[in-house]
């Protein structure tokens, strides 16, 4: 069936069961709901400028945990999605797992928004278990390590950017820093919390908190053990401030000096800036090196809900909003690092600097370390509720003083009861 | 009566003459009498239909299922949920924790709120102020309160535990302890509604008759056994009903363990759900981790379990309000 004929009987084409594309001239209200900042607020009036016919509503919830939950619901409802609707990566596994529910982008799709656009990790990650894509890849969270340079030189160790990567090399070798950084400082912590290290080690597995097949792998799976002995072995030497991320108490620790490392995705570097604050500019600084490697940690992706009356139009403006010229526009808006092949080429990227860390080129840093990234990890369904209530509680409970084993036996048991 | 009650007949129609035939008036007057007052009350119970007996009826039938958010075609399990629940150990935690709050928080509550209503009946100057100051935290935003007291005990950068420090004690973790948790979070329930409870008192207090007090300040009743023999008696209703009201909101206790949480918007109530109540487990269950039957499990035995509490508080409630000179 050609394009001309699905517009002019206007109804079902193809019999995929997706509505057909509206006509050139026929109105069409799209709406758009995303979370925090992701840097569209000029791009909509310049989409609705290029497309007469379109006027976009944008829906924008301040937290993303709300945001997950309402998104969730809805989708139980049956009712009440956005015609293009932004899912973050760590509620991702939670939509591919009900990936019924969203169309195939692949299909819908303009055809200029294939495979190639992306970094190949962040496109896979958007496809179900049958290679359905169900989402256009927005922003990506490339894992780097900040530091003090200040607390460094107290405790002897080097400050200069190249100079760190060594000890950033791999987990051993952070680890130990910490405990050298430890004792040298009498007692000063390394890191902010346990948890923070943790996710970022099993992000690096080849195989997450589950397997392919759903079944939960923590008993099984040597990498995540590894990881807990690890972590749990630097907070016994006192590497970690014990400081819950994103909590208040969090915050204080960037102005209270609380500890000298911190695992640091891209958008971290705005946190650091508003936690620290201007009083200590200058103090941290960003290397391009990450313990094991590359690593990817947040990031979003643009979904089109099978609820959607114009879903073709959905993918249009989805893809629109992805593609490397926009992506760009929302990181000189709000600091989103794109995830598109030709954007981690931009000179606008490229040359970006931050005062507020030494003036570091940034962009390029970042775009470095997204390349270090290898494969996107299967998450199944509860990955997220896992690694957030389940995981990062029970490093809290060893913080707080439970001994390892019983940290590790709470982190089983909870994970098991997810996942019946 | 008013003469012209007099002269106008008490019953206008028995002193009319029978009407052969009932009129449509009269037919209408009397469906009047009987329809109306449905009518009248009709409204709560269409309105406690839909949003009350429906849920409530439709979460039963949700609870038979493994049901996650989401599902095409759940599976009916029975009542496996409930076989589940009743060998969960994280619920009867929760359900522990949310006593324990309840009790730290009702007791001091309700002691302090006839002190402060005691004061405030004396002659104070500027009574009118007072009572004002009493209500006002009462008023005051609880999700605003919820982040200024979970900051107030914050572990290590926390105003109360630098008070502490200050003073000579040693901080201590309000999170990471069980009970230390439960006493910060009690204080945030009791610094609201102390002063609501208080009020309530009052107005009880005050509706208390003077000439009692009177004649037992004849009879040589210092303040103190006035207050023992002649105020606490009278108003054991008034306490047997913000005892109830606090019982029931007790049970449900939810904003003030979920904002003490370190974790912004977690549900977990600690890392060890030291203080996740019964309210939080089920919302977590629910919307977290959108396991729905489990969670309408949750809601039914709870709902049980308030319903079983309110049974025993209305039998003690009985037993006391039966005042000893009544007794048969």
């Amino acid at each position: 069936m050609t394009a001309l004929t699905v517009a002019a009987c206007g109804g079902d084409s193809g019999g995929d069961g997706v509505p057909a594309a509206a006509g050139p001239n026929e109105h069409v209200d799209l709406t758009l709901a995303t979370f925090t900042e992701f840097g569209y607020e000029a791009l909509i009036p310049e989409y609705e400028r290029l497309h007469p016919n379109i006027t976009i509503t944008h829906r924008k919830t301040g937290q993303g945990g709300p945001y997950a939950q309402d998104m969730m619901t809805k989708l139980a409802a049956g009712s009440g999605l956005a015609d293009v609707q932004a899912v973050e990566e760590g509620h991702l596994s939670d939509i591919l797992d009900k990936s019924s529910k969203f169309n195939d982008l692949t299909k819908i799709g303009p055809a200029d928004a294939g495979a190639d656009r992306w970094l190949p990790w962040k496109y896979d990650a958007g496809k179900d278990k049958n290679g359905k894509l169900i989402g256009y890849g927005t922003d990506i969270g490339p894992d780097a390590m900040c530091y003090r340079k200040d607390l460094f030189a107290a405790a002897g160790l080097p400050t200069d950017p190249d100079a760190v990567k060594s000890l950033f090399a791999g987990w051993d070798s952070y680890f130990d820093a910490g405990a050298q950084y430890v004792t040298k400082t009498g007692g000063k912590a390394w890191f902010d919390s346990a948890a923070q290290n943790f996710n970022a080690i099993v992000n690096q597995l080849p195989v997450g908190y589950l397997d392919t097949g759903d079944k939960l792998t923590v008993e099984t799976n040597q990498g995540i053990k590894d990881a807990w002995t690890k972590v749990t072995g630097a907070v016994a030497k006192g590497e970690s401030a014990k400081l819950t991320a994103f909590s208040n108490e969090w915050n204080s620790g960037f102005k209270q000096n609380a500890f000298a490392t911190k695992v640091c995705p891209a958008w971290m570097l705005g946190v650091i800036k508003e936690q620290a604050g201007p009083e200590n500019a200058g103090k941290w600084a960003v290397t391009a090196a990450f313990p094991g490697g590359g690593g990817n940690w947040g990031g979003s992706y643009l979904t089109v809900p099978t609820q959607s009356k114009h879903p073709r139009e959905a993918a249009e403006l989805a893809a629109w909003l992805t593609a490397p010229e926009q992506q760009i526009k929302a990181f000189e808006a709000k600091g989103n690092f794109p995830s598109q092949v030709k954007a981690l080429q931009s000179p606008t990227l490229l040359n970006s600097t931050d005062a507020y860390f030494g003036g570091a080129k940034v962009g390029e840093l970042f775009a470095e370390q997204a390349k270090k990234v290898t494969k996107a990890q299967y998450k199944g369904p509860n990955d997220g509720q896992i690694q957030e209530n389940v995981a990062a509680p029970a490093l809290q409970a060893v913080e707080q003083g439970t001994s390892a084993a019983d940290g590790w036996s709470q982190f089983v048991a909870g994970a098991k009861k997810l996942t019946r | 009566m008013t003469v012209a009650g007099k002269i106008a007949p008490e019953h206008p129609a028995e002193v009319r003459r029978p009407a052969p035939r009932p009129g449509f008036r009269d037919r209408l007057a009397r469906w009047d009498v009987k329809v109306s007052p449905y009518l009248y009350v009709a409204p709560f119970f269409i309105v406690f239909g839909i949003v009350g007996l429906f849920p409530l009826l439709y979460t039963a039938y949700v609870s038979l299922f493994h049901w996650k958010a989401g599902d095409d075609d759940p599976d009916f399990i029975g009542l496996d949920n409930f076989k589940e629940l009743f060998a969960d150990a994280q619920f009867w935690h929760a359900l522990e924790n949310t006593v324990s709050i309840f009790l730290l928080s009702s007791v001091p509550q309700l002691i302090i709120a006839v002190g402060l209503a005691a004061l405030l009946t004396t002659g104070i100057r500027g009574a009118t102020g007072w009572r004002v100051g009493v209500l006002l935290p009462y008023a005051a935003s609880l999700v605003a309160l919820g982040i200024i007291f979970a900051n107030l005990f914050g572990p290590k950068y926390g105003l109360v535990n630098g008070l502490l420090q200050t003073v000579g004690l040693s901080p201590v973790d309000w999170q990471a302890n069980r009970l230390a948790s439960h006493v910060a979070i009690a204080i945030m329930v009791n610094w609201r509604w102390t002063g609501y409870n208080a009020l309530i008192v009052l107005a009880a207090m005050q509706a208390i008759p003077r000439e009692l007090h009177e004649a037992a300040l004849i009879d040589g009743a210092g303040p103190a056994r006035r207050f023992r023999h002649i105020t606490l008696p009278l108003l054991k209703p008034t306490l047997i009903f913000v005892t109830i009201t606090s019982t029931i909101g007790g049970l449900q206790i939810f904003t003030e363990p979920k904002l003490f949480d370190a974790m912004p918007g977690s549900n977990n109530g600690g890392s060890t759900h030291q203080f996740q109540t019964v309210t939080l487990y089920l919302y977590q269950t629910a919307f977290e981790n959108f396991d729905l039957g489990y969670a309408s499990a949750i809601a039914w035995l709870l709902f049980l379990i308030i319903v079983l509490i309110a049974l025993v508080n209305y039998l003690l409630t009985g037993r006391l309000a039966r005042t000893p000179g009544r007794k048969k």
